[in-house]
């Protein structure tokens, strides 16, 4: 089952490396990682995608709070939570059909073109990792990517739960 | 009024001396000078030089683990630095806490592949509790601080704190600031039982018709083996030790009943296996305790007491996991035991005897020793047991020696038994040892190690001339890796390969070339006289060199994959 993860730790050298170390060093899953400071410098926050059944996950998140730099871990998956992942996504958009089809594709998920090239259309997209991959199917129905980067996810819980120290 | 400057060399100094270390163990090189240039200009701090940084951390490991204070060791940065690092992991699985500073290149050579370059804190991650690298000059005295906070507490474990030279030479100065009552909002080592679960475990023990204790090396790591023995004395008990908490319990206490697991005794791991409540405290359920995990005593329902949350239902699931120091967990067990008006099932504990009697009858720990024959190894651990009244520290190697002492030295009390359990780590008994013997000079400190585990780290018979040091080193010598040599016997069609020990030195010229007495022992007839005459000898090293029977196993032994109580106890003869 997949699981997301966050993670607030200090913000010191070496502390996201601890957390990757860990990952590898006990053959846990890692499908997508983010990381960056928070409003508050001295703090990073980290969101982690994985897979794993109740029992790995008990470990994981265990094994991580053990870590001295690790301030809090929660599972955002457990409860209600807005997810969001970016996409930014090269396609060819040689002929006026392919343009056509990019462009209305591209407002249905609502999704932006930011960037046009002779023969190359950008397309941003932010949503869930699901719509995400629907977009990218859709859109390879259509024409031929080229390029296509992820964020990687990330969250928050819904309501008046906060991760903050 | 102008604050007084120090330099980064100094200010580790200084700040060792606050936190009271004694000793230091290391190796001066390039990058570390000016710490040992400081360390010369003072009197507080005595620097052991050993003769390899490994043994530097084995001989602070066997300090820490004789006496409970934290060891500090010295390293310069590159090799120095990764010699340390099997030292590292060994303090590591066992929990012991452990300080090592560790040289570097300057900051500003870092990332260059300078002389002596080898990023430590990288190499050592997945084996330290935490690092640190140091980056400025007036943080030095705090992370160290705190190094010795974070090694000391909750879970204890070894610290890495890396040193650039540039913050240690005498042109960089800075005032000396230090917090010795450490905080830090992303660790607090949770101490207390919560109520809910305490009040849940005293109910279950209270209830349990076939109650044992399994205890570990968390109770040696707490102090706790006072409260452990008081509980036991309450509940009336059987207790096992793992092979990491054996002095935990006197060896000698009517209800304990030997050390459990691959090499345990019978009674114990039948006591496990058929057991209704097991009482975890500060073990982990070590895969060398439990053999097929799957099999696992399956109808015991398990109170697991463990400062580490990740130790509890990692391997085996515990029904009532309990987070917090073992002795605070215990001494609030007693209260809520005498808050519900405890008194023992007297005859339910009676049965529950009764059984263990006569599975403990079936003398599984016992070996044949024919008049004329070869010296059987176990009967040199007897003999070493009975000469020191069973009151020496007792150091060991890794392999079939260490077995047989963990089998037939009962340990009166927590801390006289000092083995590498978790890492394995051969070469760790005699710096271990030297350790030790540094801390308690007036006390018999033994290192019983074999003829492989004692070449592993011969080199410090050196140390122990210079800082005179007088272990007594029995080395079991079977001419082979004898743990090696078993398993092939038993596994692999009794094919030896590699585990036969061609060309090994007269042990007893080696020692006299360091400037210490070697003792040979080659038969059964004077064994006991010329152990006795090594014990004697108290200002000088003694390097007993006995010739034991090489076919010799271990027994009883885990059959592979089987339950905890499906063993081997002599060839081809099953429990």
């Amino acid at each position: 089952m997949r699981h997301i993860l966050a993670i607030l730790l200090e913000n010191e050298a070496g502390a996201l490396s601890r957390i990757v170390g860990l990952f590898s060093q006990r053959a846990f899953n890692i499908e997508s990682l983010t990381v960056a400071p928070t409003g508050d410098n001295s703090l990073s926050r980290i969101t982690i995608a994985t897979i794993g059944d109740d029992r790995v996950l008990e470990q994981i998140v265990k094994q991580v709070n053990k870590l001295v730099d690790v301030i809090k871990i929660s599972e955002l998956t457990d409860r209600k939570h807005v997810e969001r992942e970016l996409l930014l996504i090269k396609v060819a958009a040689m002929t006026d059909k392919s343009r056509t089809e990019v462009k209305r594709i591209t407002d249905i998920f609502r999704g932006s073109i930011v960037d046009i090239g002779k023969q190359i259309y950008t397309v941003e997209l932010t949503g869930s990792s699901e719509k995400l991959n629907a977009f990218i199917e859709t859109l390879s129905n259509e024409t031929e990517i080229i390029e296509s980067v992820r964020s990687g996810c990330v969250g928050i819980a819904r309501g008046e739960k906060a991760l903050r120290v | 009024m102008t604050t007084e400057l120090f330099t980064g060399a100094e200010m580790v100094v200084k700040a060792l001396s606050a936190l009271k270390v004694k000793y230091i163990f290391g190796y001066p090189g390039g990058s570390i000078l000016d710490l040992y240039d400081a360390i010369f200009q003072q009197d507080e701090i005595e620097h052991i030089l050993v003769r390899h940084e490994q043994a530097a951390t084995h001989m602070a490991d066997g300090y820490t683990r004789a006496t409970g204070k934290v060891g500090v060791v010295l390293a310069t940065s590159g090799p120095g630095a990764t010699n340390c690092v099997t030292g590292i992991a060994t303090a590591y699985m066992d929990s012991i806490p452990m300080v090592v500073l560790a040289g570097q290149v300057p900051t500003t050579l870092i990332g260059n592949d300078a002389f002596q370059e080898t990023d430590i804190v990288g190499c050592t991650r997945p084996i330290v509790k935490h690092s640190f690298n140091c980056r400025n000059l007036a943080e030095i005295p705090n992370i160290i601080a705190k190094a010795f906070y974070i090694a000391s507490t909750g879970r204890p474990g070894p610290v890495v704190v890396e040193l650039p030279k540039d913050l240690l030479i005498p042109q960089n100065k800075a005032p000396f600031n230090i917090e010795i009552n450490v905080k830090m909002r992303s660790y607090n080592p949770n101490i207390k039982g919560h109520p809910k679960q305490i009040r849940k475990a005293a109910k279950t023990i209270s209830e349990a018709k076939r109650l044992v204790i399994y205890s570990g090396g968390g109770i040696i790591l707490a102090d706790a083996s006072q409260l452990l023995t008081t509980l036991v004395e309450t509940l009336k008990a059987p207790i096992t030790n793992t092979l990491m908490g054996l002095g935990g319990i006197s060896g000698k206490h009517e209800n304990f009943i030997g050390m459990l697991g691959m090499h345990g005794s019978i009674e114990a791991n039948k006591t496990m296996a058929n057991a209704d409540v097991i009482l975890a405290l500060g073990a982990r359920f070590d895969d060398r305790v439990t053999n097929n995990v799957e099999k696992f005593c399956p109808n015991a329902t398990i109170i697991h007491v463990d400062i580490d949350p990740t130790s509890i239902s990692k391997t085996i699931n515990a029904h009532i996991p309990v987070v917090g120091l073992v002795d605070i967990v215990m001494q609030q067990l007693l209260d809520e035991l005498n808050a519900i008006n405890f008194s023992p099932d007297e005859e339910a504990l009676k049965d529950w005897w009764q059984q263990i009697h006569l599975w403990r009858d079936m003398r599984s720990v016992s070996y044949k020793q024919v008049a004329g024959e070869k010296i059987k190894p176990q009967r040199v651990i007897e003999a070493m047991y009975k000469i020191t009244n069973g009151e020496a520290y007792v150091a060991s190697d890794v392999g079939q020696h260490q077995m047989f002492a963990a089998q037939f030295y009962p340990f009166a009390k927590p801390r006289q038994w000092i083995n590498s359990g978790g890492a394995g780590t051969m070469g760790f008994g005699l710096p271990a040892a030297m350790g030790v013997k540094l801390a308690f000079p007036d006390k018999h400190v033994i290192c019983i190690t074999g003829d492989g585990s004692i070449q592993m780290n011969i080199q410090e018979l050196s140390t122990c001339k210079q800082y005179n040091l007088p272990v007594v080193i029995i080395t079991l010598n079977n001419r082979s890796l004898g743990m090696v040599r078993q398993w092939q016997d038993m596994v692999y069609g009794g094919r030896h390969s590699s585990s036969y020990m061609e060309s090994l030195p007269d042990f007893c010229k080696v020692a006299e070339a360091y400037g210490h007495v070697g003792i040979k022992i080659d038969t059964l007839d004077e064994l006991d006289a010329k152990l006795e005459q090594a014990f004697r000898i108290k200002n000088k090293l003694v390097f007993v060199d006995v010739l034991v029977d090489e076919k010799e196993h271990v027994y009883p032994m885990h059959i592979r994959q089987g339950g905890i109580d499906e063993m081997w106890i002599e060839k081809g003869i099953k429990a």
